[in-house]
């Protein structure tokens, strides 16, 4: 298994990627723990809005649609 | 005794359950089940932010029901949440019983909030919802497991179709009767209740009774509402921050551990308790619907014709209606106005005034309708939440959000519940925000001024398809300006943080008719309460403005004879009435300031008509009716009116009705916040009559600079 480093703007649709941290100062990242970005959780990129912003993931047996701009808190690898 | 989560009772009337849960689990639906008393169910997630009150008998205790609006955590980041948590943790507010509304189909996710309700010292049984959708999915649940695992009864229901209702009434009765405080273990580290374990001995030795979860959740979380007892008093936080230290260093995060405990948690109980379906189904019915729906080519096409053709609809739909009513009021007028022929005043204060302020307000009914019957269906169906997700970037780039986009359609009706629906917003800036250009929506009201005005000068010179174009350009104009509006706002007055966008896309179903109707229905009384009496008071003291002072009728007969007139007929009448117009209170006052609004191209008629419009539009076509001498029982579509407004001229001979002069009074009606209701909506959302006075003045101002230049770069084009 490769991975990269991958960041929330480069996300796309069917990429797969797994948090490595988040940063839990910034703005809103205590709700995306919460909503279960955490270090650990692996995603999947469903769907991305026709202005290439939110996105919808699924995790957790759930789908959640974010902002990219919001997701930055997170540091991503992409899996394969 | 110092103990934060002995929540002392409140001292209410009934006792009180709340139905708790994340948004979208099925909470308002099982609430109108509970209670009967039917209200708004939307797919949308965040639909009930209000708390919503209701009653429930349980064998022959009446019980007072609340809906608390949805939650994905108890650390609140909007204020919609902190009344939610409030309603719940506050002292004084704990109900006895909470019914923790589980979505069968998300329970990884929704295990989380209930494992911090667990912690609490709230008496909770769980509502199972969505078990249809699991069950369509070929998954099973296992109640039992489930149940024994949250510690808690678990009762499987599903509200629409009344499955379960009476199972959970039970269960209701049993955990009142027995109130119980959940033990859940959702595992944390060792190290983390080791600690907690070596606060509450310290806090002991305080005097401080402490609890051991409070002093886990202290620890893991700086701001839990355990910790605030203590948080000032410095030798006690120490203990705290101590501990902290021990367990975090200063690299690993302690929210973190908290969110991955409670998530392995969760997967546990899901993996115990859910059943998977042996062949698992790669895509479900919403996804193939939204590989088309939310496609980035098909999903935006798909999504400005339904827009367009929402509006089409409400332009041919609603017409046949209002000429119903319009005709029921002409014929009640011509029926009552006999009668009174012996008092002309009465006469018309009863038909140009009271008749007149009725039928203003009916009129708008059939548009109302047919809008929230689409708005309704869109929200029954799904699809509201996708046009947020498509919508976003193009609100989100200058600081409003997806969800703004419920407020702004709703506001393409009326602004009054656009304004009231910017609550669900989830932060007090972007709902101000959104407060701020709701108004700036073109509204059902300004239909007839666009439907007058398009139908007398655009139609008759450019034809049906350029007529439909201009209406759907008027309704866009208010979203285009909204959207610089809101950019100075954001980046001049208000200051802070960017609003966040989480929410999810819930599953396409069909809408509930029943729920549709009632959303339709409840709209149309919303209208006719809130803005139909300010509507019908402002038509009275509009008339009784243009009616006095009662002019000189000897004078008026004699200009007209010295224009070579005969001093008879009709022509005669109508000349009479403008002319009594023209000396009224409001008349004089549209021919002083009749300058002012020269250079958009109105002459004091239309000045006086914007005038008697500002504290609602809804009179400016009667009010137009008058002073074109055509009398007030006309409506947009008079060919009377149509036919004198085209034959206005300019002192000098020119047609005071141009293509660009009709495009400069619509441009107007557009911008221009002429709605005492809107202020007074306003002014109860922010509670202050500042911002009611700010949209007031900022809208007037750019109605009046856009109509100018309008008319201006116009004209010069033709």
């Amino acid at each position: 298994m490769t991975e990269k480093i991958l960041k929330a703007k480069d996300l796309k649709r069917g990429m797969k990627a797994r948090v490595v941290s988040i940063n839990e100062e910034e703005d809103v990242c205590p709700r995306l723990l919460e909503l279960g970005l955490f270090p650990g959780t692996e995603f999947q990129v469903v769907k991305i809005a026709p202005l290439g912003d939110p996105i919808e993931i699924n995790l957790h047996g759930y789908k959640l649609c974010i902002r990219r701009s919001e997701a930055g808190c997170l540091r991503l690898v992409e899996l394969d | 005794m110092l103990n934060s989560i002995d929540i002392p009772k409140a001292a209410r009337a009934l006792p009180q359950i709340a139905l708790v849960g994340n948004p979208n689990a099925g909470k308002t639906s099982l609430f109108n089940a509970l209670t009967g008393s039917r209200q708004k169910i939307g797919n949308y997630p965040g639909v009930t932010v209000e708390k919503i009150v209701g009653s429930l008998e349980l064998e022959g205790q009446q019980h007072e029901l609340i809906d608390v609006p949805g939650l994905y955590s108890l650390t609140a980041i909007s204020t919609d949440e902190e009344v939610a948590i409030g309603a719940l943790l506050e002292s004084g507010q704990a109900p006895e019983l909470v019914i923790y509304v589980l979505d069968a189909s998300n329970l990884e996710r929704n295990l989380f909030l209930f494992s911090q309700l667990a912690e609490t010292s709230l008496n909770v049984i769980v509502a199972l919802t969505l078990t249809d959708v699991v069950k369509r999915e070929q998954g099973e649940i296992d109640l039992a497991a489930l149940s024994s695992h949250l510690g808690c009864e678990v009762i499987p229901v599903v509200a629409y179709k009344e499955t379960g209702i009476s199972q959970l009434k039970d269960a209701m009765v049993r955990a009142l009767a027995d109130p119980r405080e959940l033990e859940l273990d959702v595992g944390f580290p060792q190290i983390v209740l080791e600690s907690a374990d070596r606060v509450v001995d310290q806090m002991n030795r305080w005097g401080v009774d402490l609890k051991r979860k409070d002093a886990r959740c202290v620890l893991l979380d700086e701001h839990c509402t355990t910790g605030d007892r203590f948080r000032e008093i410095p030798e006690l936080w120490n203990v705290v921050e101590e501990e902290r230290a021990k367990i975090f260093g200063h690299t690993v995060q302690a929210k973190t551990v908290d969110a991955q405990s409670r998530y392995a948690w969760a997967a546990k109980v899901k993996r115990d308790s859910y059943i998977a379906p042996t062949v698992p189904r790669k895509f479900t019915k919403s996804d193939r619907i939204d590989a088309v729906l939310t496609h980035r080519f098909f999903g935006l096409v798909f999504f400005l014709l339904l827009m367009y053709g929402v509006f089409q609809s409400i332009y041919t739909l609603a017409a046949p209606f209002m000429d119903l009513i319009d005709g029921g009021k002409t014929a009640f007028a011509d029926f009552v106005s006999p009668m009174l022929a012996g008092a002309p005043a009465v006469q018309s204060l009863v038909v140009d005034g009271i008749i007149e302020g009725v039928g203003s307000v009916i009129i708008f009914l059939p548009q109302i309708m047919i809008l929230f019957l689409f708005i309704a269906i869109l929200e029954g169906t799904g699809y509201l939440a996708r046009a947020a997700f498509l919508m976003d970037r193009l609100l989100g780039w200058c600081g409003l959000n997806g969800r703004a986009f419920i407020p702004l359609l709703s506001s393409f009706a009326c602004a009054i519940p656009g304004v009231m629906a910017a609550r669900v917003m989830p932060d007090q800036r972007s709902r101000l925000m959104t407060v701020l250009v709701a108004p700036l929506m073109s509204c059902s009201a300004r239909l007839p001024v666009y439907m007058l005005l398009i139908g007398a000068v655009i139609e008759p010179r450019y034809g049906p398809i350029w007529a439909g174009f201009s209406l759907f350009l008027m309704h866009f104009i208010g979203l285009a300006v909204a959207i610089p509006v809101v950019l100075v706002l954001n980046k001049g007055i208000f200051k802070g943080k960017r609003l966040p966008f989480m929410m999810e896309l819930p599953k396409y179903q069909w809408p509930r008719w029943k729920d549709v109707l009632l959303t339709v229905v409840s709209r149309a009384k919303v209208f006719l309460v809130t803005a139909g009496t300010i509507i019908f008071a402002m038509t009275v003291i509009i008339w009784a403005l243009l009616y006095f002072p009662r002019g000189d009728e000897k004078a008026y007969k004699a200009q007209w004879v010295a224009q070579g007139h005969v001093a008879q007929g009709e022509e005669f009448d109508h000349f009479l009435e403008m002319r009594q117009r023209e000396d009224s209170i409001l008349g004089r006052f549209g021919r002083t300031i009749e300058p002012v609004f020269k250079p958009a191209g109105f002459d004091w008629r239309l000045t006086t008509a914007i005038l008697a419009a500002f504290p609602a539009r809804e009179v400016v076509v009667p009010a137009m009716g008058i002073l074109f001498g055509t009398g007030a029982d006309v409506d947009e579509e008079s060919p009377s009116l149509q036919s004198s407004m085209n034959a206005a001229k300019w002192p000098d001979g020119r047609p005071l009705m141009t293509p660009w002069s009709a495009a400069s009074l619509m441009v107007f009606f557009a911008l221009c916040c002429q709605c005492m209701a809107t202020l007074a909506a306003i002014k109860r959302e922010t509670n202050s009559w500042k911002w009611a006075a700010f949209a007031f003045g900022y809208m007037t101002a750019l109605a009046y600079v856009l109509s100018i230049a309008v008319y201006q770069i116009g004209s010069r084009f033709g």
